[in-house]
């Protein structure tokens, strides 16, 4: 297959053909290899749970040996997934909680509260007492709450009533899935789906929604806030996006994974002079840090270090023979990187006692001693420089772009410090300009061509004035396309979406963070709502959701809580269901009756965009909002009827 | 294209910050750091600073902090691609700019050139705040046109600013383009500048738009209850309550951009006559934000399109324009074509009621020569009987309409009148002379006018002017009758006498708890509302603000409460106010909104009370200037000891009646004493505290101006407050 059909970013393609020329071998060559791929999988019909099979349904054989059938175990399997994905997640919020806590108990941490005001924001909402209280007190305080909404054993999440509008509470309340305790939902997951348990697919769906309303709300939400609180929150800063930010003539470290504890460290430590001394010592011009995947994200939207690539590229950079170390952390991380870097220099590290990889180094990470562990990785790089194999192969393609964007400094953008406020954006959607938003975001996965169906989605829903708003590697995608250069607008936008990117000075894809930073789109949503004008709950809102090229558990979890939000979602691999006819019509259209949101599966990008754009269409209409309306104009009677608040 | 705007605005708003920094570093080096600095007689400080911040401004030294605050607020420069978002930016920048140029004009008033001088007027003091300011709550002003620069010619200036004042919209001047400046384009045109014709000259450069846009901050204080340094609340309020528009002349420099991005903070959208980029999305003013290139004849009309302005104007037959904009225009000897009354010539007006049948609608009768057999300078009587009639009608409303008769004749260009009954005066000016304007005139307007305010109880109008000298004696002696028997009624009416009270929640637009509850011997504390006035306004809008109140069951007369004037203030205070006394100050006082004329409070050592007058700016006993007194009477709080009320309530027999009436006065101010003097003598003999004796016995500014002095005055005067039980 030419590279060309592999991937549509320049810089990737290039990369891709040096592979075949050199006989290494990637994701795409494994797919190939792995085709054709098992249908019972696919359709989701498969079923490992008991020794009395594996048990595959056919037409000759509708059940399994204990009788489930293909929406049992299809409702079964993708539940799991969910369990998954929020397992993930969450697992990560819980350690950045962790981390807040040790920030908060000790004064010689390397941890500090980075931004204290929102600190005081987050604290408020989880009912935590702040008048006359230290900043500290306050942040052991949440930490401890949030670490205890992992376990609870009463209640339901402080968050899922702190964050949505009402009306979706309400909903969630109705139908049974308001979220109790993090873990307890991803455990009683695999309760339920253990041999002889639950076998209704309705009700099985049920936890998967209610565990993945825990993630979002709960687990990918605690991460978000915890990292804004101890890493500093977002603020618009440029960047540099694709392989040709890594130089030849630096230390190139690559940080690769999702969290951003050990990475933010690495920020600071590799800037510091001596580090910089001891590279130039060994001939480099100094210590060149980037991103890839999430991680990347992370230290991106806060420090805006330059972003290499995203999930497809994590090969494609070993492959460049620039890169000294290539620190990983956890999820996303491709297993064939270890047998990659011993083709070259590069010194691929293993930090978390979660992940270990065959052929990489492990270098245990400790927050108590971060700092240290941060140098030590870091001069392992400088000592790497001059080890390098022959010579590097870096594309010259980069781009550069704005990111930085989150729920809060929407306010400033929207009205500067005096009248901070989302009401520009609701009046603009109000009157049309702008249609809708869209959340685009997501993986990439080898059965598309890479970044094309991010790519050809975007530009179809901002050439429609659909405002997007974009998260991991589906971000990276539409940062290397220049689709995050502010310039953009008036270049790829309808003359409604472009006039208001123009009128506030943002690119037409706003970069929100990380994949656990989804949660952001849901907090941006629930600040839609609340500034009025288009309904009471996010169902109302002439939105929908989208991931392109997704592949992860983690995936399905946030598709699902988009979902479960009353978003519309749109994939194009379809979810693994497609062999249990029944589940297949619950998720694709009756879940809208129970939640307010649903899914749709379309391989066609464009396509796949336009179900979008006719999904926000019809929100318009139930608004009422797509009716011409003449200017209101004030008298002083009217002028009392407004509020002043 | 926004950018080329924000960037602008940006390098504008660093170029003033860097004037005020110069300005403020000579003012200091002349004048020592410590030295005060203030606008005259205001309670609000430097205003915007005040209102968005709470930072009180007295001396050089509060400068300094002031442009510490400036340079946090300058963001960073607009890149050429790569931006960052510039919108909050550009508007951070406008309010920084603001607080620079109120520096600057603050420094102005220390080291020169001072912002007074010639036609300029620099800043408004508290007591046209409290005249002007009232008309943007009203409604009587629906808001103003900040005019930056000139016209191209005078002619255009003259058309732009007539249009805006027929729309009775404020305009608001300064800054200057080519060599000259709106203001002085009108004075050439021979137009009369000041706040009488709204037409408001504040200076001459750019900077002197803080003086537009602080009146604007001090109307939200003053009458909006907003509290000082809640910035969010005051600039919502004038977004939502006060329709100005920015409207820039000539070429628009990078300070212009500045200043306008610090309007545009306030929901005052930019409308340009040059060629400049326009920023049309809505969000942060109520519709586009800058509008550009328009053309001079319709920058007036298009304006109040983009502010979102709703404007009734009432085509009146007659050859000069009507808007309360030109209630306020003076008509000199010189400039006047011949007079009415102001015992110059005997003259009347007259409401009266009459049967459906007896009258035509319309029909203007004039008996006597009229204006044109006058040379300029001439005099004749006139007697204004205007009858009406309507199934409403009620004898009672009579002198609520004849009062109008002073706002309607006003509000035509040309036409001036003072006075009421039969101490009238009315000139008409050479213009209106020269325009064609006669007698006439006057009955079509009064016909219109009465017409469009007062549709619900009036079907009919017709009006007779008089100049006949035998026929006006004749009819002004059957008026003398009815204002005597008027008189007589109203005097005699007390609260006991009716069983319906009325409310009035006009002001819960800004006040939302607070509820005026109108008797026959307490009028709202406006000063605008007696009982009278608002039984006609209840005919007038059965659904309004002013509802009828069958009072029940009284709990306690001596306080003044009963069951149901409680159940409806509870009502309609949202539950914040469960009981209300009609004549306590200490026991459930009523609330305040903003408006009230007069403020009363307790003097604890002298076991008395003090009033102030809002005109009056200085010091008081109570240690408080008025606006910081009536920043804690108002907002619609129930606070005990104080009470914000009307002049006119001083008089009645029902004042504190509670705490012991007039006798509890310690202090008022000597123009509040010479402006209730007449009746405050003859009600402190009825008391038996001896008329005018008692008055003297009240200390004044001129004799006391601390508690400790007031209680030294009383003492030896021996007033009799300090017989009287504690009040609390």
């Amino acid at each position: 297959m030419e590279a060309k059909e592999r991937s549509c970013d320049k810089a990737s393609q290039e990369m891709i053909e040096l592979m075949a020329k050199a006989g290494r071998e990637n994701a795409w060559d494994r797919l190939e290899a792995q085709s054709p791929q098992c249908g019972f999988g696919k359709q989701g019909i498969c079923c490992r749970i008991c020794s009395m099979g594996p048990c595959r349904i056919t037409k000759k054989a509708p059940l399994g040996i204990c009788g489930a059938d293909a929406d049992t175990i299809a409702a079964r399997n993708l539940v799991r997934m969910i369990a998954g994905g929020a397992a993930a997640h969450s697992d990560h919020g819980r350690d950045v909680a962790h981390t807040l806590k040790m920030a908060a108990e000790s004064d010689s941490c390397d941890y500090t509260i980075k931004d204290g005001l929102k600190l005081m924001e987050v604290a408020a909402r989880y009912g935590i007492k702040i008048e006359g209280r230290e900043t500290n007190e306050i942040a052991k305080d949440l930490a401890e709450t949030m670490l205890s909404e992992f376990g609870k054993h009463e209640g339901t999440l402080i968050s899922a009533a702190a964050y949505p509008p009402p009306a979706r509470q309400k909903v969630w309340e109705e139908f049974g899935v308001t979220p109790r305790a993090i873990d307890r939902e991803i455990v009683e997951i695999m309760h339920r789906t253990h041999m002889g348990v639950g076998s209704d697919y309705k009700n099985l769906m049920k936890q998967g929604i209610r565990a993945c309303l825990a993630d979002g709300w709960g687990g990918s939400l605690i991460a978000t806030e915890v990292s804004d609180i101890l890493f500093g929150s977002p603020w618009p800063i440029r960047f540099g996006t694709n392989l040709g930010v890594l130089d030849s003539e630096q230390v190139n470290i690559i940080v690769h994974g999702h969290e951003p504890t050990l990475s933010d460290i690495i920020v600071a430590v590799s800037q510091e002079p001596e580090m910089i001394k001891a590279a130039k010592d060994k001939g480099a011009k100094g210590i060149n840090l980037s991103g890839i995947c999430c991680t990347a994200n992370e230290i991106l939207m806060r420090h805006g270090i330059p972003v290499a690539g995203n999930f497809l590229q994590q090969e494609l950079a070993l492959m460049t023979g620039a890169v000294e170390v290539m620190l990983v952390d956890v999820q996303c991380i491709m297993p064939a990187l270890g047998s990659l870097a011993d083709c070259f220099h590069t010194k691929l590290i293993t930090t978390s006692p979660k992940c270990k990889i065959a052929g990489a180094q492990h270098i245990e990470f400790h927050e108590d001693r971060a700092i240290e562990t941060a140098r030590e990785i870091v001069k392992m790089a400088i000592d790497n420089f001059g080890n390098r194999k022959g010579a590097c192969h870096i594309p010259g393609v980069s781009e550069r772009g704005i990111a930085g964007f989150n729920t809060e400094n929407i306010f400033h953008h929207l009205g500067g410090r005096f009248r901070a406020s989302y009401r520009p954006l609701n009046d603009n959607v109000i009157n049309g300009r702008i249609r809708g938003a869209a959340g685009v975001v997501g993986c990439n996965n080898p059965k598309q061509v890479h970044d094309y169906g991010h790519l050809a989605m975007i530009k179809e829903l901002i050439k429609n004035d659909v405002l997007v708003v974009s998260t991991g590697c589906s971000a990276i995608a539409a940062g290397k396309a220049g689709l995050m250069r502010p310039e953009a607008a008036a270049k790829y936008c309808g003359p409604g979406l472009a006039e208001v990117c123009e009128a506030v000075g943002i690119p037409p894809v706003l970069h929100v963070g990380s994949c656990v930073d989804n949660s952001r789109i849901l907090t941006i949503l629930s600040n839609v709502v609340a500034e009025g004008g288009l309904g009471e709950d996010i169902s109302e809102l002439p939105v929908a959701g989208a991931a392109p090229e997704w592949m992860s558990e983690k995936a399905v979890s946030i598709g699902m809580y988009f979902v479960a939000s009353g978003v519309y979602t749109v994939i194009a691999e379809p979810l693994p269901v497609l062999g249990a006819p029944n589940l297949t019509r619950y998720l694709t259209d009756e879940m809208e009756k129970d939640v307010g949101g649903k899914w749709a599966f379309e391989a066609d990008p464009v396509k796949a965009a336009h179900l979008m754009i006719e999904h926000i269409e019809s929100k318009r209409d139930a608004l009422g909002i797509n009716k011409a309306r003449e200017r209101k104009l004030y008298d002083m009677e009217d002028r009392r009827a407004l509020a002043v608040e | 294209m926004s950018k080329i705007i924000a960037s602008a605005a940006i390098r504008g708003a660093y170029k003033i910050a860097e004037q005020a920094e110069e300005i403020l570093n000579r003012a200091i080096k002349e004048k020592g750091n410590d030295c005060p600095v203030e606008f005259p007689n205001t309670g609000y400080f430097m205003p915007i600073i005040y209102s968005m911040t709470g930072r009180e401004v007295r001396t050089l030294a509060d400068f300094e902090e002031v442009l510490k605050d400036v340079k946090d607020l300058l963001p960073p420069h607009v890149d050429d691609d790569l931006w960052v978002p510039y919108l909050g930016h550009a508007l951070d920048a406008g309010m920084a700019t603001l607080f620079a140029e109120e520096v600057i004009e603050g420094c102005k008033y220390l080291i020169g050139p001072n912002p007074v001088d010639g036609i300029w007027l620099g800043a408004a003091d508290d007591i046209i705040l409290r005249e002007r300011g009232i008309q943007f709550v009203d409604g009587t002003a629906p808001g103003f046109a900040a005019v930056v620069g000139s016209a191209p010619d005078v002619e255009t200036a003259v058309t732009i600013a007539r249009k805006l004042q027929e729309r009775f919209l404020y305009v608001f001047m300064c800054g200057h383009y080519n060599g000259t400046t709106f203001s002085e384009q009108l004075v050439e045109g021979g137009v009369q500048l000041g706040w009488e014709t709204r037409l408001v000259p504040f200076g001459r450069e750019i900077t002197a738009a803080i003086y537009s846009l602080g009146f604007a901050s001090r109307a939200a204080l003053s009458f909006g209850g907003v509290q000082a340094g809640d910035f969010r609340r005051n600039l919502l309020y004038n977004k939502n309550r006060i329709f100005a528009f920015v409207m820039p002349l000539g070429e628009v420099t990078d300070e212009w951009y500045a200043t306008a991005a610090g309007a545009i903070n306030y929901g005052f959208p930019v409308i340009a006559d040059s060629d400049i980029p326009q920023i049309l999305p809505t969000g942060v003013c109520t519709y586009e934000h800058v509008v550009s290139n328009i053309p001079h004849d319709q920058i007036v009309e298009k304006s109040i399109e983009v502010r979102g302005l709703k404007i009734k104007i009432t085509k009146i037959d007659i050859p000069v324009s009507v808007s309360p904009a030109f209630e306020g225009e003076r008509i000199r000897k010189e400039e006047m074509h011949c007079e009415f009354g102001g015992q110059r010539t005997p003259a009347f007006e007259w409401v009266r009621t009459r049967e459906i049948n007896e009258i035509e609608d319309g029909k203007v009768v004039v008996k006597g020569p009229d204006v044109d057999t006058l040379k300029a300078g001439g005099k004749l009587p006139l007697g204004i009987l205007i009858e009406v009639a309507g199934r409403k009608m009620q004898p009672d409303f009579e002198p609520v309409l004849e009062r109008q008769v002073h706002t309607f004749l006003n509000e035509a260009q040309g036409l001036w009148h003072m006075g009421q009954r039969d101490i009238n005066w009315v000139r008409i000016s050479n213009g209106a002379a020269k325009a064609g304007f006669k007698l006439e005139h006057i009955g079509k307007l009064l016909h219109a006018k009465y017409h469009d305010e007062y549709s619900s109880i009036i079907d009919k109008v017709q009006v007779t002017l008089c100049t006949d000298e035998k026929e006006v004696l004749k009819l002004r002696e059957q008026a003398q009758a009815v204002y005597a028997e008027r008189d007589a009624r109203l005097e005699g009416m007390q609260d006991e006498d009716v069983e319906t009270y009325y409310s009035c929640t006009l002001c819960q637009s800004f006040a939302p708890n607070h509820v005026c509850v109108v008797s026959p011997e307490r009028p709202g504390l406006c000063g605008a509302y007696s009982w009278l006035d608002c039984r006609a306004a209840h005919e007038i809008t059965p659904s309004g603000p002013n509802q009828p109140i069958n009072k029940g069951a009284c709990i306690e007369p001596k306080i003044g409460q009963w069951e149901r004037v409680n159940e409806f203030v509870q009502r309609a205070s949202g539950g914040n106010i469960p009981k209300m006394s009609q004549y306590s100050m200490i026991t459930d006082p009523m609330t305040s909104c903003g408006c009230f004329e007069c403020i009363a409070a307790i003097l604890p050592m002298t076991g008395g009370i003090m009033i102030v007058n809002r005109e009056y700016a200085e010091m008081t006993p109570c240690g408080m200037k008025f606006s910081t007194l009536a920043g804690t009477v108002g907002g619609g709080n129930q606070t005990p000891g104080f009470i914000g009320h009307s002049k006119h309530y001083i008089n009645s027999k029902k004042f504190i009646a509670a705490e012991g009436g007039i006798r509890r006065i310690v202090w008022m101010p000597t123009m509040l004493k010479d402006d209730i003097k007449d009746t405050f003598i003859k009600r402190a003999e009825d008391l038996g505290l001896g008329g005018e004796e008692f008055l003297k016995k009240i200390s004044d500014e001129t004799t006391a101006t601390t508690e400790e002095e007031v209680l030294e005055f009383i003492t030896k005067a021996e007033h009799p407050a300090m017989a009287l039980e504690p009040m609390f």
